[in-house]
């Protein structure tokens, strides 16, 4: 077929529908076919997170006609040792950092563990595909619910078998320190471990097939195997896990506010309860909006690393 | 206030879950709850057409005066949007009142929309602003300061006039709370205090009169160490809002102590009554009548086990250990432990919504409705409640209403949280302080001293910003 031959082709297809063919390359194209995401991008998450700059400069409560700029107060309260915020907010941040810390390495293992499982071939695989992936279609009030009659130390399920084995009856699961964290972490893992799981196993099955063969025709034990192709294969898909968990983490609220209700004292408040309570429930939008900005600058900042440990690994 | 679980309605309602039992039960009901949460509960729409409706707009007619007055309605046919927090077990009794209402007024349809309280206040802001609130709503006594202050609800000194409302009408305190700034914004529709439950089947079988619970401090202590005697922790002592936060208050008043000074200008629970009060509270851990680490709600849920004797709870949860099977129990107003008497107490307030365009006809309406409602709150009552109106309170249909009509009688001695915007901020402290301290995570004293002096820096930022 000559050139001119495929043209007369092109045209008589054009013709027929009518219509001009899709300009692939043209300059618009991209931004076109991204526009209707952009549109929504840019009104629901990208202006009002500009908008809330402005906000925490204000002593603002969006009721009052009366919102005082402040300049850079909020901030400097936050910063202030003794004032009425910075002990409550760096205090939940803690609690936050502390959350993340100990969920995300369970969050990352666990569920690979569980999808190497679900990637064998065994009979009534897919049931218990459905079963691991079950409790995360829950809603998080119904998983708080649970825990909090499973785990209350006086009446609950867990420390009433706990005493029929004879091991201790009065483990305060949801009343004191660290057996909140131990609760909270549980109880995250158990709910969300489902979806971590679907994404290994996804990965997973993009691992080719061939690489495996080559590496039992060089005699690779499963160990080996393990680390020189699975691990390597599911590089990229680990980096979005990873992140995505450490946010997921980072953002915690539902499970401590149903089920310890941040307590005792206010150990198990993360940032984003606090940040609630102060914008939503006390109306005092400004400093609600500088403690986000504080909270997500160092989100960014670990995401950052995140990506480039990932990176760094990629070159062996 | 504001969190959906220290609600006492959506409390109530899971309760009575989970007192059901099993775990698929619990999933099933509550995730049915969490889709009736989002969207918005309509009640049955006005369909008017009874014929017995028209009769009882005549009965009604032939006792008010003018339309004006609110006493009647006589406008134009409107529709009515009416929003309130009354979730779980009290959505069936509002319902019920609001179905009434519609079929007894042809010409008003009155549309509810039932929120969880948390959300509640967040949307009603929300809508007020944007000129779509409701023409009526109902709210707590405490949140009344706040939405005044903000701007969300209007006075309504006008409709309390017209209706012929006045302190005599209703019990003073609760009367006095739909107050701000000398202007009235909210109207009383109830009463719910925190009443002193007890367990008649673990009193007589420790040997107890399951008829005579005690009732002063002497008799508590003695009752309580007979308990002991018999391996029963009596008052199981909860560390939370709900509803140890509220035995804590009470008993400050019972020792003369108060929460705040009289012009709101500090918060005094680090005084020397108050430090008793909470002490006494955390000796009920110490010296083992109470479990430590009590979780919530795990106080009523041993109550209703059997496990504790007596339970300082709100009267909200009448109806729940009504309903449940087998259990042998008694409610009377909360013990006099102190010096006097002293119960934390709520109320529930019709409030009028700002509006960015009046309509006369619906202003009238919502003012019908107003007084309509609190005329027949005696059906509200049955949800665990006390009308607030005194001529439904000596009605005799209430006075067979036990034990309501009985705790009702020791209504001067609920207080009611104060009418400053923003006080909840402030109380939040004086909670957090009793959960550090009844936790045993720190000395009654200092922690009650450290958190008074937050408050009190939370209270003048709370001046300066409300003004």
């Amino acid at each position: 077929m000559t050139v001119s031959e495929r043209i007369v082709v092109r045209r008589g297809v054009a013709v027929a529908r009518r219509a001009g063919p899709v300009r692939r390359n043209a300059r618009a194209t991209p931004y076109l076919f991204m526009a209707p995401y952009l549109v929504f991008f840019g009104i629901f998450i990208l202006l009002p997170a500009l908008y809330g700059i402005w906000i925490s400069l204000h002593d603002y409560d969006y009721l009052l006609p009366h919102k005082p700029w402040t300049g850079l107060h909020n901030y400097v309260q936050l910063f202030t040792p003794g004032s009425r915020d910075s002990g409550d907010f760096w205090n939940s941040m803690i609690a936050t950092g502390i959350f993340t810390a100990a969920s995300v390495p369970f969050l990352v293992v666990c569920p690979l563990g569980v999808a190497l499982l679900l990637n064998r071939v065994f009979p009534g695989r897919t049931f218990f595909r459905a079963v691991f992936f079950a409790p995360y279609v829950l809603g998080v009030a119904v998983v708080g619910l649970l825990f909090r009659y499973i785990l209350d130390p006086n009446v609950g399920l867990v420390n009433y078998y706990l005493d029929k084995l004879g091991i201790s009856h009065d483990i305060p699961w949801t009343t004191a320190l660290p057996w909140t964290w131990i609760s909270l972490v549980g109880m995250t893992v158990w709910w969300t471990l489902g979806f971590n799981a679907i994404i290994y196993l996804a990965g997973l099955q993009d691992i080719p097939r061939d690489l495996y063969e080559a590496a039992e025709l060089d005699g690779a034990g499963k160990w080996r195997t393990f680390m020189s192709v699975t691990v390597p294969g599911l590089r990229p898909v680990m980096l979005f896990v990873v992140t995505v968990t450490v946010l997921a983490s980072a953002n915690m609220f539902g499970q401590s506010y149903l089920v310890t209700q941040g307590g005792p004292g206010h150990s198990t408040r993360t940032a984003i309860m606090y940040i609630a309570e102060t914008g939503l429930r006390q109306f005092r939008q400004g400093i609600a909006a500088a403690m986000s900005y504080i909270l997500a600058i160092v989100l960014l900042i670990i995401s950052v690393m995140n990506f480039r440990f990932f990176r760094q690994k990629e070159r062996y | 206030m504001s969190d959906p679980f220290s609600s006492n309605l959506s409390r109530r309602r899971f309760l009575t879950l989970t007192g059901a039992g099993g775990a698929a039960l619990l999933l099933g009901a509550c995730s049915s709850g969490s889709k009736s949460k989002a969207g918005s509960s309509l009640s049955a729409q006005a369909t008017s057409s009874a014929t017995g409706s028209a009769s009882a707009v005549a009965s009604q007619s032939g006792a008010a005066s003018a339309s004006a007055s609110g006493l009647t309605y006589d406008g134009p046919s409107v529709t009515l949007a009416f929003w309130n927090g009354f979730t779980g077990g009290d959505e069936p009794f509002i319902k019920k009142v609001v179905d009434q209402f519609n079929s007894a007024n042809p010409k008003i349809n009155v549309k509810m929309n039932v929120y969880q309280w948390a959300d509640f206040f967040q949307k009603l802001p929300a809508a007020v602003t944007s000129g779509s609130g409701p023409d009526v709503a109902a709210m707590h006594i405490d949140d009344i300061p706040t939405q005044a202050a903000q701007n969300v609800i209007v006075p309504i000194d006008d409709v309390a006039q017209a209706l012929g409302l006045s302190a005599d009408s209703f019990a003073p305190a609760v009367w006095q709370g739909g107050l701000y700034k000398g202007k009235r914004f909210g109207i009383p529709l109830d009463v719910h205090p925190l009443v002193y439950y007890y367990n008649k089947k673990v009193l007589s079988d420790a040997g107890l009169d399951p008829n005579k619970p005690p009732t002063n401090m002497n008799d508590y202590m003695a009752a309580l160490d007979t308990l002991k005697g018999k391996g029963v922790q009596g008052h199981w002592m909860s560390p939370f809002q709900f509803t140890g936060g509220f035995t804590a208050q009470s008993l400050i008043w019972q020792y003369g102590g108060d929460v705040f000074d009289s012009q709101f200008t500090k918060a005094t629970w680090d005084s020397d009554q108050a430090v008793q009060a909470i002490t006494w509270c955390v000796d009920l851990v110490k010296k083992g009548y109470s479990p430590k680490n009590v979780g919530q709600d795990a106080d009523y849920v041993a109550f209703k086990n059997n496990k504790n004797a007596f339970n300082w709870n709100g009267i909200w949860q009448i109806n729940d250990l009504a309903s449940t099977p087998g259990m042998q129990w008694g409610a009377m107003a909360i013990p006099h432990l102190g010096s006097q008497g002293g119960a934390w107490g709520n109320s529930h307030q019709f409030v009028v919504p700002r509006q960015l365009h009046a309509d006369k006809d619906k202003q009238n309406a919502a003012k019908f409705f107003i007084s309509w409602l609190g005329e027949h709150s005696l059906e509200w009552a049955k949800s665990g409640k006390i009308p607030a109106e005194k001529s439904v309170r000596d009605s005799a249909e209430f006075q067979q209403l036990q034990p309501e009509a009985t705790i009702a009688q020791d209504l001067a001695e609920v207080h009611f949280p104060a009418s400053v915007a923003g006080i909840g901020d402030a109380l939040a402290k004086f909670y957090d302080a009793v959960n550090q301290a009844v936790l045993l995570k720190s000395d009654v004293a200092s922690v009650l001293k450290s958190s008074a002096s937050q408050a009190t820096k939370i209270m003048q930022d709370n001046a300066k910003k409300y003004g």
